[in-house]
């Protein structure tokens, strides 16, 4: 029962994981850069659908205001995406591969604190928006309807990811730069809008992943994004990195051992479980689960 | 030689023509942060091994000292050196199994371990006194000069150990094995091709680095009295790598420059209070837009 119970809140938080996790491997299939701000990005969705959820006022919330809530996050990301590919990462696509890394720490430093001077440092309720009665599940797992939101969600945008990528002129446009930025401008890609396109539709996912995490969690903190990005940055690296059905099958994967580990051995040994897999998973398949490409050099 | 040897006499008299100790408290934190990303920039500088959990070597050579001195009475000299060794010896340990792995995948490892390390002080209570840490440690003391709790004889010793730091690291650049390093972190296929025993080479990177980590965590540990393990966390090791990549990659003089700027800076800009940290993150994105090389960085 307690098995059944942990496997489903570990593959809730899982997708979660895993929509944040789609972010940086699209962004690092296509620039291999990894974006280290995209944690706080996540982390203002959270904000943003807190602030909308307020709105509605206290448990009146529903699933109109939820959508509502999720939109804006996802608008609000979106924009901030762009911004900050213009300023940190295009202006240093010359530079050396690590001086990026230097903008996205200062970035981090930038959002995190702008959200704290905004507000406050304290831990934010997130308020209830659907009732929170309890659909019996099977052999005694209880599933909630957030729960079911938040799998309908996740599932439903890595479908429409996928299909875009694979199915439409942009996302062909994006393969063609991920392999070869230089080939696929000779034949009239526009490469800087498909990178901006990149991040805003990578940054959109992540604010919808921070208010379906705020809702599940109902309380968030300026501080959430650090270690939930970092998460969701070994769920990509667990998939292979580069790879989208990868980083989905990674959040997942991750989430399901946190949920067994914070079920099973204790919960403050939960992220030793997370890291020391992915660790034995590297070591025996050095480019991730369905990674395939070799990554060379930092 | 005679311009370095006038600048380390400049170095260490600043604290007696300025007695503010307010002042050399924040010096001192800076050449501890010089002496850690000189460490890390042999690791990522020099051996080209993107290193995210440089902070646990650091937190490595905190507890050794600590735990000597706690349990077997270890003064702080016979400490230094031992804390050095055992941070070294946890480098190449901790390195054999993640050097198979390279690039990005190498960064997330040593994020991995970095994190581990940090969890598992946290949670082995009845040996590191857990999330509380340990306290208690004692202040060295050299003949019958006692260092107690001033800034000044610890920042004293801390620029003796970055300027030998350094000094090392400029020679061993020059010497066969550095610019082995530099042949392995440019091309590895080819420098195995011309004899370099890459492993070889990345393994000694690793341990001279966690050497030096293990040095700069004994002198924390002493200065301090105290270890608590929220001091070696992930954003510990981002920051050095910060220092290190600002300074440029590969410069030693880069990664003091670095360092010294990344430790004075939020200092600097305590008078903005509570918007302190907002302009820090944009100092850092300004200065890299202006020198995406880093200071002293020549590629």
């Amino acid at each position: 029962m307690i098995l059944l119970q942990q496997i489903l809140n570990g593959l809730t938080i899982g997708a979660v994981y895993a929509l944040i996790a789609l972010g940086y491997t699209m962004v690092y299939g296509i620039l291999q850069m990894i974006n280290f701000a995209h944690g706080e990005v996540f982390m203002i969705g959270a904000y943003v659908g807190m602030t909308v959820l307020l709105m509605a006022g206290p448990g009146s919330g529903g699933v109109l205001w939820l959508t509502a809530a999720m939109a804006a996050a996802a608008v609000a990301c979106c924009l901030l995406g762009l911004m900050m590919e213009r300023v940190a990462y295009r202006p240093l696509r010359a530079a050396p591969k690590l001086s990026v890394l230097i903008t996205a720490i200062g970035l981090s430093f930038f959002l995190q604190n702008a959200v704290m001077l905004g507000y406050g440092a304290q831990d934010r309720y997130v308020p209830e928006t659907l009732s929170v009665r309890h659909w019996g599940g099977a052999g005694g797992a209880v599933v909630t309807p957030m729960q079911g939101v938040i799998f309908a969600v996740s599932f439903l945008l890595m479908l429409g990811l996928q299909g875009m990528v694979y199915g439409t002129k942009l996302g062909r446009s994006m393969r063609a730069v991920a392999q070869d930025p230089l080939a696929a401008r000779l034949m009239g890609i526009p490469v800087d809008r498909v990178i901006a396109t990149t991040f805003a539709i990578g940054s959109a996912l992540a604010g919808v992943g921070g208010v379906l995490f705020g809702v599940h969690y109902s309380t968030i903190n300026f501080h959430d994004g650090y270690l939930t990005g970092l998460k969701a940055f070994t769920a990509a690296v667990l998939g292979g990195i580069g790879n989208l059905p990868g980083a989905m099958l990674g959040g997942l994967l991750l989430g399901l051992m946190e949920g067994l580990g914070a079920g099973y051995v204790s919960a403050q040994w939960k992220n030793v479980v997370a890291f020391a897999v992915l660790i034995l998973v590297l070591l025996f398949r050095p480019h991730g689960l369905l990674g395939e490409r070799l990554a060379e050099r930092a | 030689m005679m311009k370095k040897g006038a600048l380390l006499l400049l170095l260490l008299a600043l604290p007696l023509v300025d007695s503010n100790s307010y002042h050399t408290e924040i010096l001192s934190t800076a050449a501890l942060y010089a002496l850690l990303a000189l460490g890390l920039n042999i690791i990522v500088g020099y051996a080209g091994l993107l290193h995210l959990g440089y902070a646990a070597f650091f937190a490595v050579g905190a507890y050794s000292y600590a735990l000597l001195n706690l349990h077997f009475g270890w003064p702080f000299w016979a400490g230094l050196p031992a804390a050095g060794l055992i941070a070294g010896l946890a480098a190449v340990l901790l390195g054999l199994p993640a050097i198979r792995v390279r690039g990005d995948y190498l960064a997330i490892v040593t994020l991995g371990f970095g994190e581990i390390v940090r969890v598992v002080v946290t949670n082995l209570d009845q040996w590191t006194g857990g999330p509380n840490g340990l306290m208690g440690i004692a202040h060295p003391a050299f003949g019958p000069v006692r260092f107690g709790v001033e800034a000044r004889p610890y920042y004293w010793l801390l620029v003796l150990l970055a300027a030998a730091t350094a000094w090392a690291c400029v020679r061993l650049r020059r010497s066969r094995i550095g610019l082995a390093w530099v042949a392995v972190r440019e091309d590895e296929l080819a420098a195995g091709c011309l004899g370099v025993d890459a492993l070889r080479m990345k393994l000694l990177a690793l341990s001279l680095g966690g050497w030096v980590a293990g040095l700069a965590g004994c002198v924390f540990a002493a200065k301090q009295g105290t270890v608590t393990p929220d001091t070696f966390d992930f954003i510990q090791s981002v920051m050095i790598l910060a220092m290190v990549i600002l300074g440029g990659l590969g410069s030693a003089a880069g990664a003091v420059c670095g360092a010294v700027l990344l430790s004075v800076a939020p200092e600097l800009l305590r008078e903005f209070s509570t918007y302190r940290m907002l302009l820090f993150g944009l100092v850092m994105i300004g200065l890299m837009r202006v020198r995406p090389q880093g200071l002293f960085g020549s590629r």
